[in-house]
């Protein structure tokens, strides 16, 4: 007979998260993920001035509040039937990338990081340099990359603000029209984080990074490094020392909404990765369901469209607060990792096709990320036209419907409103984590991060690490999941 | 000083907001002042059953909590259980360790609008039955009681803001670790005085469009923002526009309006928060310690006198007149 083992609180998370595991021979049998915290935004916000909801859905979550700020911007503006000026575009996509950035940054140096400096791991050769630079609190990298990040998200004081919880992204653009001289300070502002990054995450420029083809060419790339040279080199090491590359494979099928479009052409491409013909196809946002027989939620599995957040506390074999989106049945997985594959980032590509869907790949995905974005962003301050309009106005309309479907530094995040008589007759929000952490569907299938944790070893049923490290790959949301 | 911080029904964004103090080490600064991170849900090493345990041995009493900070607000439902936020791992409502927490503490802290008066969670029907620590909206109570007091004497002390400016943290935990702090610095809502004393409007950038009622009509117009969208700069208790966010930062420069997320009950104008409710053409929510006759004929007058520079750039995203260069003889 397997032993139960609940883990909770588990922290370096945003939000709340418990795992129950059923642990068989020392390994993972079956994982039940649940997010012990509900709020309720979904009530909140029906039955408001549908501007209401530019001021109360970034407050669904602090730390990915200007993807919310987007997506409802998108869903208004579907349904306002707005054309974004060039300007417009630029900005919003300049703040969401600054959040998504600075996501993908914290979630390296202060969330992910810091279990490797644990003294369980003192006898591993790296050890000294991994707790120097990563001790939670103590070591180096909290001290500089909190700065580091505070000065980078200045970029969101200048376009937005202030961050978290903005008000400047609208469905027509950005309240917050860019001047000849803040062109200059933001262009500044992104070469301080590069040289930052170049520095010390990379010991090399974000370009060759973004080449990094293979994973031999990753391979040769570290070759040429000592293992303490940068941050990325030092994570390389522990990732084969630990076999960081074998563990907490999920379904290997990714979704990705598309990320940063301008003039209707995203940067990174919308579409889904299918396992089986080892291809990406479109995907029809009309293929979700929100499956509610394990979540302690009243309704039926239903699109976003017709979804409704009933709570039912007491509900028989519910575990979870999250609801369990599938696409077309299935579960999906989202983030970095996903959104690179969809794209068809050649390393992310070579990762899953020859080590699948790894704590390995999805944290290098993401530093990954910061490589490419941010050449991205300085092209974008240069194409910003001063003088020119930020924002397009138009009336809102008494009954209509919008859809808003962005990209979180987690991944997929998409709203679904309806308006009638001019109030908000309906929202939904199906989140990233959402996908990821969902509880099991009415077919008993289990959520991505509940597959992924099976078959890991528990060699310490307190702290089991490899758990801890599956489950920080996918850099939870739960504040947005259970919004 | 210990810190413990704990965070319940909220967004998380006060601690995100933290991290983006204009320190140059955040971290070593709140060490200097002899601030002892004893455990906080984003930066600690401590998960699972060792955070149990350090919760426990801190509400045994075997460690000292000196500063308690709760983010996020106080979850009472359903019916009062507390069950729509368990502490993970641990089978018991936060509320029942904030409870027990609090009657230890030295200090509590309310870190945020949701923790300081439910704030945004306690919107609408406020489906989780969200309240602050020591209020509900504007009424003394919440989850502690109006009499709570901790240790030290002090009622929770309100770091309201949503979410809240790492400086008024920071400096908040500064003072009292620094023995700087006592009840004459709290306003009558609790709030630290040292930011609560001062307005948003203070410091605007928009002033001069706010003296000649040059009014904003739409999202992305550099006029004041008063008279259309909403914006309560001249009644909301904030530093926001002396003490920058971000760097440079603040709503009213990032273009859209004050809606007062520091005061209780923000999160309920009664209004559409971008726009601003009037009667026959007057804005109700005027300056509060001004009488509304003068406010109403001042306006006539600064409308009627409005140079055509600053009534033509109100309503532009960008300076469309210049100020003229005129030969004053004065040097």
């Amino acid at each position: 007979m397997g032993e139960r083992i609940v883990l909770g609180p588990f922290n370096r998370v945003e939000g709340d998260l418990e795992v129950h595991l059923e642990v068989a021979a020392g390994r993972v049998a079956a994982a039940y993920v649940n997010a012990p915290l509900f709020r309720g935004f979904e009530h909140i916000l029906r039955g408001k001035d549908p501007r209401d909801a530019l001021v109360l859905v970034p407050r669904l979550c602090g730390i990915c509040s200007v993807s919310q700020s987007a997506a409802a911007a998108a869903a208004l503006r579907e349904a306002i039937g707005l054309a974004v000026p060039a300007n417009g575009e630029l900005a919003a996509n300049l703040v969401l990338a600054a959040e998504n950035l600075a996501d993908h940054f914290t979630h390296f140096y202060l969330f992910f990081m810091p279990d490797f400096a644990r003294d369980a791991y003192a006898e591993r050769p790296w050890f000294a340099a991994a707790q120097a630079r990563f001790k939670a609190v103590r070591g180096t990298a909290a001290a500089e990359a909190v700065p580091a990040r505070a000065a980078f998200l200045e970029l969101t004081g200048l376009l937005a603000g202030k961050w978290p919880h903005t008000l400047s992204l609208q469905p027509g653009g950005s309240a917050r029209a860019v001047s000849a001289a803040e062109k200059v300070r933001l262009y500044a502002l992104l070469r301080e984080f590069r040289r930052w990054l170049e520095r010390h995450t990379f010991g090399d420029t974000l370009e060759a990074i973004g080449a990094l083809d293979s994973i031999d060419a990753l391979a040769s790339w570290a070759a040429a490094r000592a293992p303490a040279s940068s941050d990325l080199r030092l994570f390389l090491e522990i990732a084969d020392d630990l076999g960081l590359a074998r563990i907490g494979r999920a379904t290997d099928r990714f979704l990705s909404y598309g990320a940063y479009t301008l003039a209707g052409r995203p940067l990174f491409a919308r579409g889904l990765w299918q396992p089986e013909e080892a291809t990406v196809t479109a995907f029809d946002p009309d293929d979700i369901r929100e499956d509610l027989s394990h979540a302690w939620m009243r309704g039926q599995t239903r699109h976003p469209w017709r979804g409704v957040t009933e709570p039912d506390p007491d509900k028989d074999g519910a575990y979870s607060w999250c609801k369990a989106p599938r696409l077309a049945g299935q579960v999906v997985e989202c983030g970095a990792l996903a959104r690179q594959m969809v794209d068809g980032h050649p390393l992310a590509r070579d990762l899953v096709a020859r080590e699948g869907g790894s704590v390995r790949a999805r944290v290098l995905c993401r530093l990954l990320e910061l490589a490419l974005v941010l050449p991205a962003m300085e092209s974008w301050v240069h194409a910003l036209r001063p003088g020119e309009p930020f924002c397009a106005h138009g009336p809102l309309p008494d009954e209509a419907t919008g859809c808003g479907l962005v990209e979180a530094a987690r991944g997929a995040l998409g709203h679904w409103l309806a308006i009638r008589h001019g109030r908000i007759a309906s929202y939904q929000i199906v989140a990233p984590t959402t996908w990821n952490f969902s509880p099991r569907d009415a077919a008993g299938t289990p959520g991505a991060l509940e597959q992924a944790l099976v078959g890991l070893p528990v060699d310490d049923a307190r702290v089991p690490l490899a758990v801890q490290h599956v489950v920080r790959s996918f850099d939870p949301c739960m504040v947005c999941t259970v919004h | 000083m210990n810190l413990l911080w704990l965070q319940s029904g909220g967004c998380g964004g006060c601690t995100m907001s933290l991290l983006c103090a204009d320190s140059s080490d955040l971290l070593g600064s709140l060490a200097d002042a002899g601030i002892r991170i004893l455990w906080h849900p984003s930066l600690s090493e401590e998960s699972g059953a060792e955070a149990l345990e350090l919760l426990a041995a801190c509400a045994a009493g075997e460690h000292p909590v000196d500063l308690l900070c709760v983010e996020g607000a106080l979850l009472r439902g359903p019916d009062g259980s507390g069950r729509f936020h368990m502490l993970g791992g641990s089978g018991r409502p936060m509320i029942a360790w904030v409870r027990e927490l609090a009657a230890r503490a030295r200090y509590t802290l309310a870190i945020g609008s949701c923790a300081a008066w439910g704030g945004v969670t306690a919107a609408g029907p406020n489906p989780a039955g969200a309240c602050g620590l020591q209020y509900e909206g504007d009424t003394p109570g919440g989850l502690l009681g109006s009499d709570y007091r901790s240790a030290a004497g002090l009622p929770v002390i309100n770091v309201a803001g949503c979410p809240t400016h790492p400086g008024w943290v920071v400096e908040t935990l500064m003072a009292l670790s620094l023995g700087q702090f006592g009840s004459d610095a709290l306003d009558a809502l609790a709030r630290p005085r040292f930011y609560a004393d001062q307005l948003v409007h203070h410091g605007c950038s928009r002033n001069e469009y706010y003296e000649f009622k040059a009014s904003a009509e739409k999202p992305s117009d550099q006029g004041c923002l008063m008279e259309n969208m909403g914006c309560k700069g001249t009644q909301a208790h904030a530093d926001c526009n002396l003490r920058p966010w971000n760097g440079s930062g603040s709503c009213t420069r990032g273009g859209y309006a004050c809606i007062s997320c520091t005061e209780p009950g923000f999160e309920e104008p009664g209004h559409p928060f971008v726009q601003t409710p009037k009667v026959a053409g007057i804005p109700i929510g005027l300056p509060s310690d001004m009488p509304k006759a003068w406010f109403v004929a001042l306006a006539a007058l600064s409308k009627s006198a409005t140079p055509r520079r600053v009534r033509d750039n109100a309503v532009a995203d960008h300076l469309a007149v210049a100020p003229a260069i005129r030969r004053t003889g004065l040097k």
